[in-house]
Order: C-alpha cells, then sequence, then structure tokens
C-alpha cells in the first residue's frame, strides 16, 4: 500500500477547491452557489488538518476545522437567508437577475 | 600782491563764545507770524484788530530786546573773540557734509540784526496806522513777522544753507507781501516777476555754493596723487562715504593742528565759520605737486591756482554768487522786479525793498568777504555792476512821477553803492552805507507812504505839492532824510557814500576778466559823482513836488474816496496819526544820527566806530593805494558840490513849482524824455527777449504736449488694449479648452469605465480570479 503523504491531502484539498470555485463560479442557482462555497471552505478544512498533522502536530488545526465547519453552518444560515430574500423579491434564485444595485 | 594782501597781521581760527539763547531772536517773529497766520482771522474777529498789531509788534519788541542783550555780550567780549554760537541741533550729517540748525552772531550779522529788529519794529508800528482800514489785518502782520524771521535766519543762520532758507523765505515773504491786494491782476503781476526774478538770481547763488563745497574738496578728490601727513583725501574727503552721526562725520574731517591746542578743519564745509577760518589762517597744509617735487600750499592759495575750464575757479565763484546777490539785491540786468514790488503796501516797501531783504546779497558779499578777495576778477565784477546799476537806475529816477517809483529807483542806485563798496574792498564802508541807506531809505518810504495816506491813496506827485503847511512832520523827515541820501555832511549818507567813492577812487586790486585794471577804480569814482549828483537831483526834485508849492489834487477825487467809503474828515490832506509821525520822527533821526557811527578817520583822527567794530568779521585785507590826506578832503569837498550842484538844480526847477523850464526841456528833449520816462524800455526789452520766447515755447511744448505726447500715450493704450484683446482670446479658447477638455475627458472616461460594474457577483469573482491568476503569473514571470 502506498504510503499516503502530505501532498496526496494537499491534491484533494486543492480539487476541492477547483470544484468549489467552479460552481461558485458558474451556477446560476443561488443555492448551488452557496453549496460550492460549502466546497471552498471544506478544502481548506483539508488543508488545516493536513497541515495540522504533517507539520506542526498538536490540535490547533483540528480546533480551526471545526471552528470553520461552526462558521461554514452560519454562513450556511445566513446565506440561506439572503436567498429567500433574493427568491421573495425577484421571484427567482438566478443570480444574474440581481444586479439592480450596479447603478 | 599777496604779500599785501596776507603779511599785515596772522589771522587765527574763530575762537566761539556759546550761549543758548540766539534761537529767540528768530523764533519770537515765527511764533507772531504763526499765531497770527493760524488764528489771526479769529482774534481780529473776535477781539478787534488791536490784539493782531500787539502780538506781531509785542515779538518784534521782544525780539530786539533779546537783540540788545546779544550785542551786550557781544560789546563786553575782546574784539577779537565777538563770535557767539548757538548750535541747536544738527539737521544733515552726510559724510563729510554737516548741516546745524545753529546760530551764530559776529560784528557783521549783529548789526544786520539790530537793523532787521529795530527797523523792523518800528515799520510794524507804523503799519498799524498805515494799513488800519485793510479787512485782512492779520494776513499782513503775519507776512511781515514771517519775513522778519527769515531774514533773521538769513544773517544769524551759521551756514550757507540756513542763509538759503532764509533766502528763499525772504524771497517768499516778498512775493506775499507784494501781491498783498491779490486780486489786482497787476500787483498779483508784480509778486510773480518778484519771485520769478529773484529765482534766476537763486540759481546764481546756488552754482556758486555748489561749486565752492566742491572746490574745497571734491577737486581734489579726483587727484589721486595728494597725500600729505596731515591730509589723506581718500579717508576724509568721500562726500558721501558712511557717517552715521554728526559726531561721525566730524571725525572724518581732516583737522590740522596749529599749535597752543587750536586745531583747523579743512575740506569742503557749509559753515561759514569754518569756511572763513580754512581761508584766512595761512597754513600749508595742501600737497601740490610741481615738477618732480611736491610742496605744501595753504588752502588760500590753493583755491586760487584751482581753474575750471580755463577760468579761475575763485572767480567763478564768486561770480555766481554775485548773480544770487544780484537777484537778491536788484543790480543790472536782474533789477527789473524792485520798481514793481512798489505794488506792495508802501510799509512792505520801507521794510522789504529799502531796508532789509535788498540788502541781503551786500551782506552775502560782505559775509563773504574773505573769499571775494581772493578774486580781484570777482571783485572788479561786483563794483563794477555796482557802478552802472547807481548810474543807470539813478537817470530813471530822474523823470518818474510816482512817488514810491522814484525811491524804488534810488534804492537800486544806493544798492548799486553798496556794491562798489564791498566791490572795491571797502567791506565795511559798504555795510555802513547799508545801515544809512535802511535808515534814510526806510525814512523816505515811510513819509511816502505817509504822504500817499494823507493824499488818499494819491502816489502820483504831479498831483501833490504844498504838503509841508499840511504834513509838517513828515516834511522835515523827509527832508533830513533828503540830506543824507544827497550826502551832505552832518547827515549819515555823507559818510558812508564818501568812503565809498574814496575807497573807490584809491583802489588798487581790481581786475576785470583776469587782467588787473587799476582804471577801474577811479572810472567808478567818476560814476559814483556822477550819479551822488543825480541822486540828490532826483531826491530833492521828488521834495519839492511833494511839499512845496500848491496842493494840485482836485477835489473830485477825494470825493471819489469819500464815496468809496474811505473815512477821512474831508478831501484836503491831512497829517498821519501819531503811530506813523512817531516812527518818522525816530526813522528821521536815525537818518541824521546813524552818521556818529561812521565819522572819516580824517577828522577824528582814529578809525570811525563801526569800522573798528566790524573789523573781526571783515578779516580781508585789499590794497589800496596811499594818497595823502589832503586828497581826502578834496574828495570830500568833491562829493559834497557834486550833492549841492543837484540841489540847486532840483531847487530852481522844481520849488514851489513855478519855474516852467522842466516842462519846455521836457518839450526840448521829448525823444530822450520819453526813453528815460519808460526806464529805457528795459521791460519792454525783457517782455519780447524773454517773457514772449518763453510763452512762444511754452505754447509750443503745449503743442508737443497736445500732438506728440499724447498721441503716444494714446498709441501706448491702443497697444494695450490690443494685446489685451489677444490675451483674452487666448484665454478664453486655449486655457479654457485645455480645462474643459480635461473635464470632458473625465466625464467621457467614467461613462466607458461604468460599464465594468455590471453587478454580477459571478463576474466580479471571473475579475478577481484573473487578478489572482495574474499575480501567480507575474510572480513566475519575475522570478
Amino acid at each position: 500500500m502506498a504510503h499516503v503523504s502530505l501532498t496526496h491531502f494537499l491534491v484533494v484539498g486543492a480539487l476541492l477547491f477547483c470544484f468549489g470555485m467552479i460552481t461558485v463560479a458558474t451556477r446560476r442557482n443561488a443555492v448551488g452557489v452557496l453549496m460550492g462555497v460549502e466546497l471552498l471552505l471544506n478544502a481548506a478544512n483539508v488543508n488545516f488538518v493536513a497541515f495540522n498533522h504533517y507539520v506542526v502536530g498538536g490540535i490547533t488545526g483540528q480546533i480551526f476545522a471545526l471552528f470553520v465547519i461552526v462558521l461554514a453552518a452560519a454562513e450556511a444560515a445566513v446565506g440561506l437567508a439572503i436567498v429567500l430574500g433574493i427568491f421573495q423579491t425577484f421571484k427567482t434564485i438566478d443570480v444574474r437577475v440581481a444586479d439592480v444595485m450596479r447603478e | 600782491m599777496e604779500q599785501a594782501i596776507h603779511a599785515l597781521k596772522e589771522l587765527g581760527p574763530i575762537v566761539v563764545h556759546p550761549v543758548s539763547y540766539l534761537w529767540l531772536i528768530p523764533a519770537f517773529p515765527l511764533l507772531g507770524a504763526a499765531v497770527n497766520a493760524l488764528v489771526g482771522w479769529k482774534l481780529q474777529k473776535v477781539l478787534g484788530k488791536w490784539i493782531v498789531h500787539w502780538i506781531a509788534v509785542g515779538m518784534m519788541v521782544l525780539s530786539l530786546l533779546v537783540a540788545l542783550v546779544a550785542f551786550r555780550d557781544l560789546w563786553t567780549l575782546d574784539p577779537e573773540h565777538r563770535f557767539l554760537q548757538d548750535t541747536l541741533w544738527n539737521l544733515v550729517s552726510a559724510g563729510r557734509l554737516t548741516v546745524d540748525l545753529g546760530f551764530s552772531l559776529d560784528p557783521l550779522s549783529m548789526m544786520m540784526v539790530l537793523i532787521i529788529t529795530f527797523i523792523g519794529a518800528l515799520i510794524h508800528v507804523f503799519s498799524i496806522g498805515y494799513m488800519a482800514e485793510e479787512p485782512a489785518y492779520w494776513r499782513f502782520f503775519a507776512y511781515l513777522n514771517l519775513f522778519v524771521f527769515s531774514m533773521l535766519l538769513l544773517v544769524m543762520g551759521d551756514n550757507f544753507v540756513l542763509m538759503f532758507f532764509g533766502w528763499e523765505g525772504v524771497g517768499l515773504c516778498s512775493y506775499l507781501l507784494i501781491a498783498f491786494w491779490y486780486t489786482d491782476p497787476e500787483k498779483a503781476a508784480a509778486g510773480m516777476k518778484a519771485f520769478v526774478v529773484n529765482r534766476i538770481g537763486d540759481f546764481g547763488f546756488l552754482a556758486g555754493l555748489f561749486m565752492l563745497f566742491w572746490a574745497l574738496g571734491g577737486a581734489w578728490q579726483q587727484r589721486t596723487d595728494v597725500r600729505g601727513m596731515d591730509y589723506a583725501p581718500q579717508a576724509g574727503l568721500e562726500a558721501l562715504a558712511g557717517a552715521r552721526d554728526a559726531a561721525e562725520s566730524a571725525a572724518l574731517a581732516p583737522v590740522v593742528d596749529l599749535g597752543e591746542g587750536r586745531t583747523l578743519k579743512i575740506g569742503p564745509t557749509l559753515s561759514f565759520r569754518e569756511l572763513r577760518d580754512q581761508i584766512v589762517v595761512e597754513k600749508p597744509v595742501i600737497p601740490v605737486r610741481e615738477g618732480t617735487e611736491t610742496k605744501l600750499v595753504s588752502v588760500a592759495e590753493y583755491l586760487k591756482s584751482q581753474r575750471m575750464w580755463g577760468f579761475a575757479l575763485v572767480a567763478v565763484i564768486g561770480i555766481l554768487l554775485f548773480v544770487g546777490a544780484m537777484g537778491k539785491s536788484a543790480q543790472i540786468p536782474l533789477y527789473v522786479w524792485l520798481p514793481d514790488a512798489m505794488a506792495g503796501p508802501t510799509p512792505v516797501s520801507a521794510l522789504i525793498h529799502a531796508a532789509t531783504m535788498v540788502t541781503a546779497g551786500v551782506y552775502m558779499v560782505a559775509r563773504l568777504n574773505f573769499l571775494f578777495a581772493l578774486s580781484p576778477t570777482a571783485m572788479g565784477w561786483v563794483a563794477a555792476i555796482g557802478a552802472l546799476t547807481a548810474a543807470f537806475a539813478a537817470t530813471i529816477g530822474f523823470f518818474q512821477y510816482d512817488i514810491k517809483k522814484v525811491l524804488a529807483y534810488s534804492t537800486v542806485s544806493q544798492l548799486g553803492f553798496m556794491f562798489i563798496g564791498v566791490g572795491v574792498g571797502a567791506y565795511w564802508a559798504g555795510a555802513y552805507h547799508l545801515l544809512t541807506h535802511a535808515f534814510f531809505k526806510a525814512t523816505l518810504f515811510l513819509c511816502s507812504g505817509s504822504v500817499i495816506l494823507g493824499c488818499h491813496h494819491e502816489q502820483d506827485m504831479r498831483k501833490m505839492g504844498g504838503l509841508k503847511k499840511l504834513m509838517p512832520v513828515t516834511a522835515l523827515a523827509y527832508l533830513a532824510a533828503c540830506w543824507a541820501i544827497a550826502g551832505f555832511p552832518w547827515a549819515s549818507g555823507f559818510y558812508s557814500k564818501d568812503e565809498i567813492l574814496w575807497k573807490a577812487f584809491t583802489s588798487e586790486h581790481l581786475a576785470l576778466l583776469g587782467m588787473p585794471a587799476p582804471w577801474l577804480g577811479p572810472l567808478i569814482y567818476v560814476a559814483g559823482i556822477v550819479t551822488a549828483t543825480g541822486t540828490s537831483f532826483y531826491m530833492f526834485r521828488s521834495y519839492y513836488m511833494t511839499f512845496t508849492g500848491t496842493y494840485r489834487g482836485g477835489a473830485g477825487h477825494h470825493d471819489d474816496h469819500a464815496a468809496h467809503g474811505h473815512g477821512h474828515d474831508g478831501g484836503a490832506p491831512h497829517e498821519s496819526p501819531l503811530s506813523i509821525t512817531f516812527v518818522l520822527v525816530v526813522l528821521g533821526a536815525g537818518a541824521i544820527l546813524a552818521g556818529l557811527l561812521g565819522l572819516p578817520a580824517l577828522w577824528t583822527h582814529q578809525p570811525p566806530a563801526l569800522e573798528r567794530w566790524l573789523e573781526p568779521s571783515l578779516t580781508a585785507e585789499v590794497r589800496f593805494a596811499a594818497r595823502p590826506h589832503s586828497w581826502e578832503w578834496v574828495f570830500q569837498g568833491i562829493g559834497v558840490a557834486a550833492g549841492a550842484v543837484g540841489w540847486v538844480f532840483a531847487r530852481l526847477l522844481y520849488k514851489d513849482g513855478r519855474s516852467h523850464v522842466p516842462i519846455d526841456l521836457k518839450k526840448r528833449f521829448f525823444g530822450a524824455w520819453t526813453v528815460v520816462y519808460n526806464k529805457y524800455y528795459v521791460d519792454e526789452a525783457y517782455h519780447a527777449l524773454v517773457v514772449r520766447p518763453s510763452i512762444f515755447f511754452a505754447k509750443f511744448l503745449s503743442w508737443f504736449d497736445q500732438h506728440v505726447i499724447d498721441w503716444l500715450v494714446n498709441f501706448a493704450g491702443w497697444l494695450t488694449r490690443f494685446v489685451a484683446n489677444i490675451d483674452g482670446a487666448i484665454d478664453k479658447y486655449l486655457v479654457d479648452g485645455a480645462v474643459n477638455l480635461v473635464a470632458s475627458a473625465t466625464i467621457e472616461g467614467g461613462r466607458q469605465i461604468r460599464r465594468i460594474q455590471s453587478g454580477r457577483i459571478q463576474t466580479y469573482l471571473y475579475g478577481a480570479l484573473a487578478g489572482a491568476l495574474a499575480v501567480v503569473l507575474l510572480n513566475f514571470l519575475i522570478q
């Protein structure tokens, strides 16, 4: 069995980040965008945990990851509330429609 | 000749006796003038005319009293040390030039001060009666006091600057008083004429003064070869070198030690005392290179050796200064203003145009006797002009009918006599004639004033006559003054005129244009004797025409005056009030008694009192020929005879107005009479030669101004406007355009750039990603 090293974790984190970014950039559905944001945050979590385990030691990175999970939950709550607000205003959750603040 | 001038006695610098009250003498009249000029009109309205003349006369009396105190102080000093000095403060300090507000009195200026204050005070008193009807009473007395102040400044100032200040001040007062009744254009014009003619003389005075200053130091400055133990010109003579105060300025002056604790300041100066000291003290101080060797010469020698444009510098200086005297003292060719000056009130004619101001020129020459004595040419010039004026003016006096005009020409003529005196080197005699003339001519003028007043402002002698019975005091005083001016013994004029003519005859000092002219003295003597005859003739003519015979004034004439509200009782002439007759008696007595000051040595075997008194001031030693005493007796006899001849002719022709000879002679020689009566048409000649060309020139300049200067000015204006228009266009299109361009470019740029803000969150994200990518790529590129 091949040895699992830091690089493998980082590659997974990077892939997660890329998927998340693509999701955020391309999805027209606001809920989809939020889900992309979750992917981005989890990519960060993977990095935190991996660096903690291979480089720093201790539990600092794992605590940070917990914080990020809590933050992601809170962010999802606020984000969904905004999505509800958008829906009530524009009768859709397509992010391209909500561009009235440009002027 | 130098031997004769200098060998007689060694002169030292003046020893100054400091006092602290001299400034009061001119200050009192100035105060009176200020009070009367500023609040006199109010005082006169509220309190009456008496307050005005009390102020004016009171100030004169105070001034006279201080002058008498000064006279006492001067009298008690040794003759050699008679020099009072009162320096108030420093006026100007510029390098070597130091001018103080300082007054000094030496015997000569003391004499002048006493004349001015004494006769001035009397004439102020006379004016009370004479000007009683004048509404602008206060103005008259303010001017009179101001005049006395200026005159005192002129004679008491210890330097040329104060003298010139007074010189101009008396000119101003003369102008103001001649044109006192300025509503009459003729009188205003006479005032202007006096002022303008005097200005021409003043120009000469100033030029002479500058040249003297330059000669005393500025001229040496150019001489790089001048060096000496006592004298360092580079350090000492930089007239504008920095000196911050009077002490520093004084320290710059080269000082020569004379021993016995006495020092001598040399170099350029405006102080009479310093000028006199450095010229009369015979100490060789100035190095002059002669060939290969350098020798020291005295300041006087040095000045005599200086030449300018080929002329002796001292002669040029003397003649220029004398041009100033010509203007002030009415000598040919600048005498023309004096007869016209008779337009002023008669007390003014007596005070300014007879007794004091017109003698300023004589005083100035006598004051600078040491300077004039250096140049026989300048002295010859002074004496010759004096003689010419004396004779010329006397002939005009023969046929004038206006009593004041007779006296005016007589004044011009007598001033000529004074210049003969100071010109031939008989400085004391010239000054003495100044004194006696002040008395007798003031008497004559005031008598004429009394007559004019008595005859209700009539000045024409043809309309007078027989006034002896009606105005006995005036007639007596007039006769006494005629006696004096005609040069009969026991009256003052005899002594002064005789001394002048005797000195003129024996003079050996004169020169013309650098050539010794021993014949000039006797020639001047002949002119003087002829003039004396003429003087006697026209004075007694005026006396007989005015005071003897029957009254020729018409009755209708008086009615005219009565209609003008001229408040006199009836038409007949009347004697003047006491304030006038009192003055006439005092001055008439003075005209006789002033002779006591100059009793000739021939009679008393000692020098005349005035000559001894003036000796410390008049240090110049001029050579006179020694003649036996018997000659002097003969010359006195000739002088008296000349006066007698004039008197006999006047008596034969004009006594009681009975003789028809004058009229017959006038018809016979009508052509000549007309020329003389019209004063040789000198005024007309001046008008044609000077006034009209001046006016023409002024008109030309006016045309030039209107057509050329104005055109240039207008062109400049047009040009400015043209340039301004161009400038405006540039501003409007170029500068404003650039500003607007910036604004519109900004607007357009904003309009383009705002498209980027689409409001789509994902577009922004693309942007952010692109940016991040670019940063990463850049990072790689740089590495």
